[in-house]
């Protein structure tokens, strides 16, 4: 398909890409373009520049530091699987990105565009906030750093604005006692999600944290936050987290298309809040 | 609207072209360089017919402007065979009946040669999940999978 014309830069530093992005109405960075390339065919994106961040190193490096896993936004899918670093730090991440899509999708699509387009049935937003990541931005102005919370607002959405590019995602490196899972009913095998939940627990004798976030159910992922009260304190045996999730659908509004009603992605929510809060219990205490 | 001059290896050989900013790879290689073994299916990035080898990873060409490949190496389906011969994962496909009508073959020798690349030994199940961007519409599944193991088979 022909595209609406538009025109192209690859600069070789994030301060050019900064400025480029600043400067120019209607620019848009382009990452993997495994969405954005598509969205411009059918014209739901019309920038007039696309700003090509692949020329940056700095932005595919992937680095273990003070207890934190550093990803680039440039980093693929793919790449995320090979880390033995990545896979070491936090090791669901390489687990769920690689039940996105297909092998070609893997190759080219980043973590960054994952993040950045926030379309709600993304597997990295409600993992983000389950694990507490935080990202880092870059702007004319310099850096700053936002919580995984604040950083997905709404539908395509994110508090990485216009003329600002996602430079990092931080995610703590899993400590002794944690344990983390992503469960989701998709649209066929690594398909579309309806209803995606990422849990991450802490254990120490009893539950001391559980962070359960839900996508496709919301503009952006939602914290289950009445299970996580409920858990904090609990031994995580079956009947307790069951207990814990009823009625968790009761809180959500999600939207009803082709896929399932918003009645069905309630009972999933509540059905994948439990089976990914057990498994990561589970795996906190292996 | 910006024009850029690229360069690239296709196949082996090395083209300097310009190109828009907005022009799609797999227009690319199909009308600037006249290689049509390389098919549009669904335009969407879903179907998986355009799949190339980009610095020896499969991608999907209908999801990358010709001016993300500057300075790439790219392998289509004309590239795969070596003066006339065939590879053994192409004469597997044609010796197994993994083609219908042909028209996602292309793809899926791309894809397959990818997986071959990096797991010499795939099991059923690797190799399921190799093909899952590629969407054959005869459902002719069964013998591609069958083409694929018994090219790995063959290689051993």
């Amino acid at each position: 398909m022909l595209l609406r014309e538009v025109d192209y830069a690859r600069p070789k530093s994030l301060e050019e890409a900064v400025q480029l992005l600043s400067v120019r109405d209607n620019a848009r960075p382009l990452a993997g373009g495994q969405s954005l390339i598509n969205v411009m065919k059918v014209r739901v994106a019309s920038p007039d520049l696309v700003v090509d961040l692949a020329g940056i190193p700095e932005l595919r490096e992937i680095r273990v530091t003070g207890g934190a896993l550093e990803i680039g936004a440039m980093v693929t899918y793919a790449e995320l699987i090979d880390s033995e670093e990545a896979r070491a730090a936090r090791p669901i991440l390489a687990e769920a990105v690689q039940t996105i899509a297909d092998v070609q999708v893997r190759n080219r699509g980043t973590v960054g565009g994952n993040v950045c387009s926030n379309d709600p049935t993304n597997h990295l937003p409600p993992l983000a906030v389950a694990l507490g990541a935080t990202m880092t931005i870059r702007s004319s102005e310099g850096e700053r750093t936002v919580t995984a919370d604040e950083f997905f607002e709404g539908v395509f959405l994110t508090a990485a604005a216009p003329g600002e590019v996602l430079t990092r995602l931080s995610v703590p490196s899993r400590q002794l006692g944690e344990g983390d899972a992503f469960a989701s009913l998709t649209v066929g095998k690594d398909g579309t999600g309806i209803v995606n939940v990422a849990a991450s627990v802490r254990l120490n004798g009893q539950i001391e944290q559980a962070r359960v976030a839900i996508g496709c159910v919301g503009a952006t992922p939602v914290r289950a936050t009445r299970l996580e009260q409920a858990l904090a304190g609990a031994n995580g045996d079956e009947g307790e987290v069951r207990a814990a999730a009823k009625g968790l659908g009761d809180a959500l509004d999600p939207p009803s298309d082709v896929h399932a009603s918003a009645d069905y992605r309630r009972h999933l929510a509540e059905v994948l809040a439990v089976r990914a809060t057990l498994q990561a219990i589970e795996r906190a205490t292996a | 609207m910006s024009r850029h001059g690229i360069e690239l290896e296709v196949n082996g050989e090395r083209y300097g072209r310009e190109v828009e900013a907005r022009r799609l790879l797999v227009h690319f290689i199909r009308d600037d360089l006249d290689l049509t073994g390389t098919h549009v299916g669904c335009d969407t990035g879903n179907c998986g017919a355009c799949t190339v080898l980009l610095d020896g990873k499969a991608v999907k060409s209908c999801m990358l402007l010709a001016v993300q490949a500057n300075g790439a190496r790219i392998t289509t389906v004309e590239g795969l065979a070596q003066d006339g011969e065939q590879t053994p994962l192409q004469r597997a496909f044609s010796e197994h009946h993994a083609l219908q009508c042909g028209y996602c073959t292309p793809g899926m020798l791309l894809s397959a040669t990818y997986l071959l690349d990096r797991n010499p030994s795939p099991s059923e199940e690797e190799i399921r999940r190799a093909i899952q961007g590629n969407i054959c519409r005869c459902t002719g599944y069964v013998n591609i999978v069958k083409a694929i193991a018994a090219a790995a088979e063959g290689a051993r």
